[in-house]
């Protein structure tokens, strides 16, 4: 088994094995814990049995527990489809697993290596965007970036508080705007402020929009240009949030929010509840968009680095 | 998004209207696109397997099959079993004899609690009765400030404390100061939990049982997916919440949870929010719902944010210059943004009986629309007025003018004209026909696999 992705792979840097491993392992385990609460794993009643290649109605089971962990009826036709040309299946739950993993596999990046890196956060209302820069923003800092966090939500009520408190939570700067206020221009000054600080990475919060919002998408359009115009390169990542409990609807806010500001990656969620966030399963297979973060829980450091490998394990076996 | 399940049921129970009679392999046939288009509107699949046998059962039934036109009368079944499902009436809230009622909030995180909160209370504000917010949501960074915000926007008293981490006791005494300053219902907002975090769902129970609500309140994201079944049955067994309501149903998510929630817990929806501005709260139609998933049109709907956004004298001078068969760029403009104020351009047409289904090849790209505006906006008063004289180059200084190409500006004069056509065409008594769309009504298609090919451009 290939070795899982850790913040210090992530970001490049060189770590020890023995840290890398503890590392590994401790997500490994949360992952399982918190995707093992829900009431069902995926293929948990049908591996139980074994599993009869010529038995339709185990077909129909394995279709139905895919569908039933949100990875969508497309997804979960090709993954049928790729199960069947195997010509022997031992043990269900493994070959599933590994097609899973080999679907969601993408090469994953994540190029902070510029004298100053901004990061665009986007997504729909209410999936996590604020608390996910927290947190990124304090892990960034704990690998030795200076960050500054920007506040270009200017639209919710106490957006910007709950980002601020977020801020001071992770030692990150922080530049806020005028309530009600052009988002573009708040992203402009956090840029012109961390260049004049010298600071490694802008993290951009943008105020949660439905995709089929077209003035508010043209804003955000107008935000990305805006940052792309300022400084060459940027924004090196643009992360859409993704709330795990989300049904199919998250294939159509992947698919709006790539075509208006190029989407780099996904975050996914929320993973700490029973959602088993199928749905990045059809957004890897139909759009071809790596989830790059996964979100486990309310503190600081339940922000991890996305291992298909795991994932797949885990939403397979729970 | 018109490829949408109200096109998907439409052009299974079309075919079935065709052939007149429904044999056995018809109907399963038909059972199983609507089992597909059910769960890709992410309504959970056990509620979907119950709902398909229960329409399969009955439309082989012998009222069906005796039937002059079975293929009317199988619509009609999937009509009636989906507004079963959903409840047999919108029911709204339940107030309390003696003031203040109490309404509590609940809910995962993201969900839209204190939006909801907000909204809720301009409605009761609307329905002249005197809301109070109490903020109780003490684990989100700046919730609070959220809350008083908002209320402060509605003109709704907040009741917030910041010196204890203790939700019961806020709510508790929220209720009681709701009661001293005489206001009527008091909207308890508490915080987003996980219906698996024990501890969480347990404080829950205990604010629930200090405050002794009368209404319950679910707030669900109406993109959630097959999990809503879990989430739901597990605040239904903490707090035994009365009713459920759908947040975010102005995307273009088909909320199959709001299906799956009703028929799982038995609990009604209540209220669906249609929009982020505090007044886009409404309650919940099953019927209308349901006509709307079968691609029946939500006339209702549509006729009542019509009279919303349109004034009384902007619409009789309107048509007047229609009846004249005069549309100039100054209408165009107008009728534009009379629909702007409506809603999106793809939410409405969904509404309108059989337009469903006619346009779901068409993308209606609102983007475009958006172009469409700015073409217009950087025409001179004279130029709106008569488009005659917009000459080669006019046409140049408009499209440099609205950042666009020559070509996009000639796309939106003939579009002008051909409205204008069409315009004389209905006063004359012609039929109104949509450019482009001859033909292409009825055409069926291999749902599965062209949908596998297609891709938004």
């Amino acid at each position: 088994m290939r070795v899982s992705r850790t913040w210090s792979e992530l970001l490049g840097e060189a770590e020890s094995p023995a840290e890398a491993e503890e590392e590994r392992r401790g997500f490994f385990s949360r992952l399982r814990d918190s995707l093992g609460k829900s009431r069902k794993a995926l293929v948990g009643q049908i591996a139980a049995a074994a599993f009869d290649p010529g038995d339709e109605q185990a077909w129909e089971r394995l279709e139905e527990a895919l569908i039933a962990g949100d990875v969508g009826v497309r997804a979960t036709a090709e993954l049928v489809r790729r199960l069947e040309e195997r010509v022997e299946i031992i043990d269900l739950g493994q070959a599933l697993a590994e097609e899973i993993a080999l679907m969601i596999d993408r090469p994953v990046s994540f190029d902070l290596s510029a004298q100053l890196s901004v990061i665009l956060v986007v997504g729909v209302n209410g999936t996590g965007k604020t608390t996910t820069i927290g947190k990124l923003a304090r892990v960034l800092h704990q690998h030795g970036r200076s960050v500054l966090v920007a506040a270009a939500d200017t639209y919710r009520a106490a957006a910007e508080e709950q980002l601020q408190i977020w801020a001071e939570r992770a030692s990150a700067d922080f530049v806020g705007g005028e309530k009600g206020g052009d988002p573009a221009a708040v992203a402009f000054d956090a840029i012109e402020a961390a260049t004049a600080r010298g600071s490694d990475v802008v993290i951009v919060d943008t105020a949660g929009r439905l995709h089929t919002q077209i003035n508010l998408m043209e804003e955000l359009v107008k935000v990305r240009r805006v940052i792309a115009a300022k400084l060459e390169g940027a924004p090196q990542e643009t992360l859409l949030v993704i709330d795990a409990t989300t049904g199919q609807n998250g294939l159509q806010q992947a698919r709006l929010f790539a075509e208006a500001v190029g989407v780099t990656g996904v975050v996914l969620t929320k993973l700490d509840g029973s959602a088993k966030g199928g749905v990045a399963v059809a957004i890897a297979y139909e759009l071809d968009l790596p989830v790059k973060l996964i979100g486990l829980g309310e503190q600081l450091d339940d922000l991890r680095p996305f291992d298909p490998g795991d994932f797949a394990q885990a939403l397979v076996r729970g | 998004m018109f490829d949408s399940l109200s096109d998907r049921l439409q052009s299974v129970l079309g075919d079935l209207r065709k052939r007149g009679t429904l044999d056995e392999e018809a109907i399963s046939r038909a059972m199983r696109e609507i089992r597909l288009a059910l769960l890709e509107a992410d309504v959970n699949f056990n509620v979907v397997k119950q709902f398909v046998a229960q329409v399969k059962e009955r439309a082989l039934g012998q009222d069906v099959l005796r039937s002059l036109t079975p293929g009317q009368q199988v619509v009609k079944i999937v009509h009636e079993e989906l507004t079963t499902l959903m409840g047999a009436g919108a029911s709204g809230l339940a107030f309390a004899q003696r003031a203040p009622t109490v309404i509590l909030l609940a809910g995962l995180q993201g969900s839209g609690k204190t939006t909801a909160a907000a909204k809720l209370a301009l409605y009761l504000r609307k329905e002249k009765k005197k809301a109070f917010l109490v903020a109780c949501d003490l684990q989100r960074p700046a919730a609070i400030d959220q809350l008083e915000q908002l209320g402060a926007q509605v003109n709704v008293p907040v009741y917030a404390r910041r010196d204890t981490t203790d939700p019961v006791a806020v709510a508790r005494a929220g209720v009681e100061e709701c009661t001293r300053q005489g206001c009527d219902v008091a909207i308890v907002d508490t915080a987003g939990r996980l219906h698996v975090d024990e501890e969480m769902m347990s404080q829950l129970a205990a604010v629930r049982d200090a405050v002794k609500p009368h209404n319950v309140l679910l707030v669900l994201d109406s993109m959630t997916g097959q999990e809503a079944v879990t989430v739901a049955e597990a605040f239904a067994e903490r707090v035994d919440f009365d009713g459920v309501v759908m947040s975010k149903l102005d995307g273009d998510a088909r909320g199959g949870a709001a299906l799956s929630v009703k028929a799982v817990t038995g609990k009604p929806i209540k209220f669906v929010s249609v929009g982020e501005k505090l007044d886009q709260l409404e309650l919940f139609h099953p019927e209308r719902m349901a006509s709307r998933i079968l691609g029946m049109g939500d006339v209702l709907s549509l006729i009542e944010r019509a009279e919303q956004a349109v004034e009384v004298d902007e619409q009789a001078e309107m048509e007047e210059r229609m009846l004249k068969g005069r549309f100039s760029f100054e209408d165009f403009l107008r009728s534009y943004k009379m629909m702007r104020r409506m809603g999106s351009m793809k939410g409405l047409l969904g509404m309108v009986p059989g337009l469903g289904s006619q346009l779901k090849d068409v993308d209606v790209d609102e983007r475009q629309l958006a172009r469409v505006e700015a073409i217009v906006l950087s025409m001179t008063p004279q130029e709106r007025r008569r488009p005659e004289i917009i000459d080669g180059r006019r046409r140049a200084r408009i499209s440099r003018g609205s950042g666009t190409t020559v070509q996009q500006v000639n796309q939106v004069l003939e579009m002008r004209k051909q409205m204008e056509r069409m315009l004389k065409q209905m006063n004359a008594g012609g039929k109104m026909r949509l450019p482009g769309q001859g033909g292409r009504a009825g055409a069926t298609r291999k749902a599965t696999k062209a949908r596998k090919k297609r891709r938004r451009r």
